[in-house]
């Protein structure tokens, strides 16, 4: 029977010869992760369920990644790093990337360096950095983000601590076999679009609900054009539209990025690129032509709310702020930086890197002759440490939170619910890096065609 | 499994994520450990703008200011109930708060899932929008047997869909209870 990418790698994992949307099975779970949010809790469950001297199902295949609550006082996030400290030694895990500068109470400082330390950040980054995504593979992670990995063509899903502490003890987990809707983008990227736009359009099309226990396939020219970073921003989001997996078919672009991670960490080599098979039944299929695309947003406060950036163009912001697993990567900082060199920034604009490899990049990368460290510094930007930071608001003391419900802020970040970087009646307004920073350096929403030229933007970022 | 539900309804909108059901700054709390879990009582659905909580007349918060459980039993929501953040934080906070059911059009299914495979709120779908039918505090009656929700305070009654293929792991207590009657783990 023919099957889709998403149906094969369950069927495989299930032991079995097919597997039919609708159908609930078991199925093997190849990578567990968890941070230190929900891995406290889940470790507290698996500890009740299977006992104080339980010893996980593999410790090789267990990743643990502190990323959320880092830079705070809070005095319980503390002692969550601690549970997961404790956890790591008694069960022996090899992947786990210990916060080594949080070892006092109050806000800790952070590394001195980043290529010096254990600690990663935010943790759908991390996994691909640290060569724990590979194709053909079933993934599941205490967050909802966790679909990210489905760029690298595996079956990747968010779930809670009760399944993840099953997972821990038995290494297998129940899935309804999703049926998969199919996005094709047809052309090339136009330098002022980003993959962030290509995925707003798609979740305003469909609304916040629309893949409700589906999977999502992106396809086509316009996405295997695009670097892995961006393709990660594609399926990092598919979790907005309600997606239970976004997944992408892996190309020597995939590959050569799996590879070389793996040989750089000396994590598990072996894996099998799965593809669609001839004459695969999907749900729906939608195309897309990306040359009559325009820079898009989610206004508040919802990320289906839809509009071209052109609608909305002269909304006064009080905040800028570039971030995140799905707006904190390499790619998102070189686009920002060739929008804000030269400029100020007119509001307060926050800029956090994902992980403690895209901080270092900021040294090393640069635009017109500069690093994007320098760029961003001297455009008046505060650039905070590798971490969730204020993307999902966090404890009070949150570098970027917005305490304040006046606050009007514009984001490279996923989510707009109410209350969801902060102030329930603040406003979030989510768009591509080159949207966050064009508005950065006027003050209020702008259309990236506004404040650049793009003819000569057509470079590959990293 | 209870068969019979009753409580009093507190009412919500559509697409009710999970950041306003348990907002993101009470994760710090371990909900593993006795004396922090009683926190997701107090502060649940605490992040509902106000206007939205407690419908259709709003400004009722699901637990009251210094309370550590609600009034209401029963959460009656429309559209994609639970979307956005994995947390099962979120239904344990509802299940802490004294919530026993959810009746929404449908979840969002990470949250179904946290739902039923911990066994924190048995999570009903209902075949009209129930929103627009039932007001805050009216007291109702769920009939699991019958699939039906009876107003009692309009008289009105309404079919729900049947729990169906999840109905062993609620009726089994959770995901845990389940495994072990199927022998999958040991007891």
């Amino acid at each position: 029977m023919a099957m889709t990418v998403t149906e094969k790698i369950l069927s495989r994992n299930a032991g079995r010869s097919s597997a039919v949307p609708g159908e609930n099975i078991w199925v093997n779970v190849d990578t567990l992760m968890t941070h230190d949010v929900c891995g406290p809790p889940s470790i507290g469950i698996f500890k009740q369920r299977f006992g104080e001297n339980a010893r996980v199902w593999d410790p090789d295949r267990v990743v643990i990644v502190p990323d959320h609550y880092i830079f705070t006082a809070n005095p319980q996030a503390h002692r969550n790093i601690g549970i997961l400290r404790d956890f790591v030694k008694e069960q022996g895990l090899k992947w786990y990337y210990d916060p080594d500068f949080m070892n006092a109470e109050g806000m800790p400082s952070p590394y001195a360096d980043p290529s010096r330390t254990s600690y990663k950040g935010v943790c759908h980054i991390a996994l691909p950095e640290e060569g724990h995504t590979r194709p053909g593979e079933v993934l599941l992670g205490t967050d909802s983000h966790t679909c990210t990995a489905g760029a690298f063509g595996q079956f990747a899903t968010g779930v809670g601590n009760t399944d993840a502490a099953f997972v821990l003890g038995t290494g297998k987990t129940w899935v309804k076999v999703p049926p998969t809707m199919r996005f094709v983008f047809e052309g090339e990227l136009p330098p002022w679009l980003m993959a962030k736009d290509m995925i707003l359009a798609v979740i305003g099309d469909i609304g916040c609900d629309g893949a409700t226990y589906r999977a999502m396939e992106f396809a086509g020219s316009g996405v295997y054009s695009l670097n892995m970073e961006e393709r990660m921003t594609l399926t990092n989001m598919v979790i907005e539209a309600g997606g239970k997996n976004g997944v992408i078919v892996p190309d020597q672009v995939t590959l050569d990025y799996i590879n070389a991670r793996i040989a750089k960490s000396g994590t598990r080599s072996d894996f099998e690129i799965i593809e669609n098979d001839p004459g695969a039944k999907f749900y729906f299929e939608k195309h897309y032509d990306l040359s009559t695309m325009e820079p898009r947003v989610a206004k508040p406060h919802s990320p289906d709310n839809k509009a071209n950036v052109s609608e909305v163009a002269g909304t006064q912001l009080t905040r800028a702020y570039i971030g995140s697993c799905t707006g904190g990567k390499v790619t998102d900082f070189v686009a920002a930086a060739k929008i804000i060199d030269g400029h100020e920034c007119k509001v307060p604009t926050f800029i956090v890197p994902a992980t403690t490899e895209v901080d270092a990049e900021l040294d090393k990368v640069q635009v017109n002759g500069r690093t994007l460290r320098t760029i961003f510094r001297e455009a008046g930007a505060q650039i905070g440490p590798a971490s969730c930071m204020a993307c999902l608001g966090g404890p009070a003391d949150t570098f970027g939170r917005l305490n304040d419900a006046a606050e009007v802020c514009i984001s490279s970040t996923n989510r707009n619910f109410p209350g969801r970087m902060g102030h329930k009646q603040s406003q979030v307004y989510l768009a591509s890096p080159l949207t966050v920073a064009a508005s950065a350096i006027t003050g209020k929403i702008t259309d990236p065609r506004d404040v650049m030229t793009f003819d000569s933007m057509r470079e590959e970022a990293v | 499994m209870e068969r019979m539900i009753r409580g009093r309804a507190f009412v919500l909108g559509d697409d009710i994520d999970t950041d306003q059901i348990i907002p993101a700054e009470y994760l710090t709390y371990n909900p593993s450990l006795e004396e922090e879990r009683k926190f997701f009582g107090k502060y649940a659905c605490c992040g509902v703008p106000d206007a939205q909580s407690g419908l259709p007349d709003g400004g009722i918060p699901l637990v009251a200011e210094g309370a550590w459980a609600s009034e209401f039993q029963i959460v009656v929501a429309g559209k994609n109930f639970g979307c956005g953040s994995s947390r099962e934080h979120a239904p344990l906070s509802l299940a802490v708060a004294g919530i026993t059911a959810v009746i929404a059009e449908f979840y969002a299914r990470i949250f179904y899932r946290n739902s039923v495979n911990g066994g924190y709120v048995v999570p009903v779908e209902s075949t009209v929008r129930l929103v627009d039918e039932i007001r805050t505090g009216d007291e109702l009656e769920i009939d699991l047997d019958q699939s039906v929700v009876r107003n009692r305070t309009s008289g009105k009654e309404y079919q729900v869909k049947e729990l169906g293929e999840v109905l062993p792991i609620i009726e089994a207590g959770d995901i845990f209870e389940y495994a072990k009657k199927a022998g999958m783990i040991n007891s």
